[in-house]
């Protein structure tokens, strides 16, 4: 089942990352010169753990590392210190929109991204009716996606995402887009998911949202866990700071 | 994680989009080779430079080798940039990343499909008849699409490290139609230079098209084990570099 583990997890960019054409190559070659410059950390010697059928919400300030932390739990990107464990099917819902073509229409992208999820096609082609039914935008669903409302695209990503039957979702801001009736039936679903014992790891900077969603938030401050507990001391703690 | 269908969408996808825009669709498929064909044949028939004139059916001997040729400019140039080009793709979802060059390659099948039968339609009308070597036809074609494969792997992982690599593939390709027999025989090269030229998949594969359908004889065989070797150490090579970069797509996409 989903369990999140993270052990003493760093992840670094090169601060030169930038620079990737070929004259710089070459004069790194020819001046044989190793860039000598302090790598940037996106997340510094991370410890924590998420037990299967709990939910964990991500704060902090932009920058702080939380999307990295995301994106790491998510399988994306590889970590350059320290080990994660992840078990079961991990599922990431880490921007409104990725996965989705402009071009091609709702029922095309929700194929596109049930496979890009890791859904088999029987799956997907077994969840088309209930994601369409959850998606709830009518006849929109064959029509071009750039025609769609941000609110419609986020009804059906997140209708994708909530029915490939995830052990863990990786949740990234996008709960916010939708109106109040959506918002209250992705809580009825992620509250339905984690009685299934499926493991939620999101960020949100609404506390509401957070307040609705969590077990416990953990604070991210620079890279570095600042502090864990339920989201009304967190949260208290956090907005007192700023 | 169902491979198959990931690729088989991709794919869908990228062909979708390159012809929904598209009023004439297919048509320009068949369009461009043609138009190339009536130049070329006008002016290496018509204006008759020395080389050209013991070549028969000059038309058809050019067709042959343009569809090879209009087939690597196409997936190498586009196959190049995919990566980069999906990096909003490749930065938000965990999937297999090789799926996204192999089917930006294989998404220009259809199109290819069409220009072969245009291809062997105007052999047809031209007089040549139908002989067993067009067995060899596919079994060609596939050698040549996975050193395509190897190729577009190796470029679009190199891409996203040094982002000139698009302007150096695209140089690349239009050296190559004067490198490669599109528009003259392999004869007129000298036998100690053809070793080069034959390093060429896509060379191999023009000589083969020619051997079989103007000629109506089975392709070299020296050539054709040269060529499944340079396809297979290519697509190897792609494949190793790809798996060892793919680890700092993230980082530097």
């Amino acid at each position: 089942m989903g369990l999140i583990r993270f052990q003493n997890v760093s992840k670094t960019f090169a601060r030169t990352a930038r620079r990737q054409v070929l004259g710089s190559h070459l004069r790194n070659i020819v001046s044989r010169t190793k860039s000598a410059e302090e790598p940037f950390f996106a997340v510094r010697d991370m410890t924590f753990s998420v037990e299967p059928g709990r939910s964990l919400g991500l704060v902090g300030s932009n920058g702080a590392g939380k999307s990295t932390t995301l994106a790491l739990a998510a399988g994306i990107c590889q970590p350059s210190a320290g080990t994660i464990e992840v078990t079961g099917r991990a599922v990431g819902l880490l921007e409104l929109g990725s996965g989705f073509h402009p071009e091609l229409t709702g029922v095309e992208n929700l194929y596109l991204n049930a496979a890009l999820l890791g859904m088999t096609e029987k799956e997907a082609k077994a969840a088309e009716p209930r994601i369409a039914e959850f998606a709830d935008i009518g006849d929109y669903i064959y029509e071009p996606l750039r025609t769609y409302s941000s609110g419609m695209m986020l009804r059906l990503a997140f209708a994708v995402a909530v029915h490939s039957h995830p052990d863990v979702l990786i949740v990234d801001e996008v709960i916010g887009v939708g109106d109040s009736a959506f918002q209250q039936k992705c809580n009825e679903r992620l509250r339905q998911l984690r009685q299934n014992r499926v493991t939620i790891l999101c960020t949100s900077h609404s506390g509401d949202v957070l307040r609705d969603m969590c077990d416990e938030l953990l604070w991210i401050d620079h890279g570095q866990v600042k502090r864990r507990g339920t989201p009304d001391e967190v949260l208290a703690a956090y907005l007192h700071q700023h | 994680m169902d491979h198959a269908f990931v690729l088989r969408t991709l794919i869908l996808k990228d062909f979708k989009i390159r012809y929904r825009n598209m009023s004439l669709g297919m048509l320009w498929s068949v369009l461009n080779p043609l138009i190339m064909m009536s130049v070329l044949t006008f002016v290496f028939t018509v204006l008759n430079p020395p080389n050209v004139k013991n070549i028969s059916d000059y038309p058809l001997f050019f067709l042959c080798g343009l569809i090879p040729y209009s087939f690597l400019s196409v997936t190498w140039g586009t196959g190049t940039n995919c990566i980069v080009d999906n990096a909003q793709l490749l930065k938000r979802t965990k999937m297999p990343r090789e799926a996204v060059p192999i089917a930006s390659v294989l998404a220009a099948g259809l199109h290819l499909l069409i220009q072969l039968g245009l291809l062997l339609g105007i052999t047809l009308v031209n007089g040549h008849g139908i002989n067993v070597y067009w067995l060899w036809l596919p079994l060609l074609w596939a050698v040549a699409v996975v050193f395509v494969v190897g190729l577009v792997l190796l470029c679009s992982a190199l891409d996203v490290f040094i982002r000139d690599m698009r302007y150096l593939v695209e140089s690349s390709v239009s050296l190559l139609f004067w490198f490669m027999p599109i528009f003259y025989s392999a004869n007129i090269i000298k036998p100690s230079h053809k070793v080069i030229w034959e390093l060429n998949p896509l060379t191999v594969l023009i000589l083969a098209q020619r051997a079989v359908l103007l000629e109506g004889q089975a392709p070299e065989m020296r050539l054709f084990w040269k060529m499944c070797i340079v396809s297979g150490i290519t697509l190897a090579l792609g494949w190793i570099v790809f798996r060892k970069l793919e680890q700092k797509f993230y980082d530097y996409l």
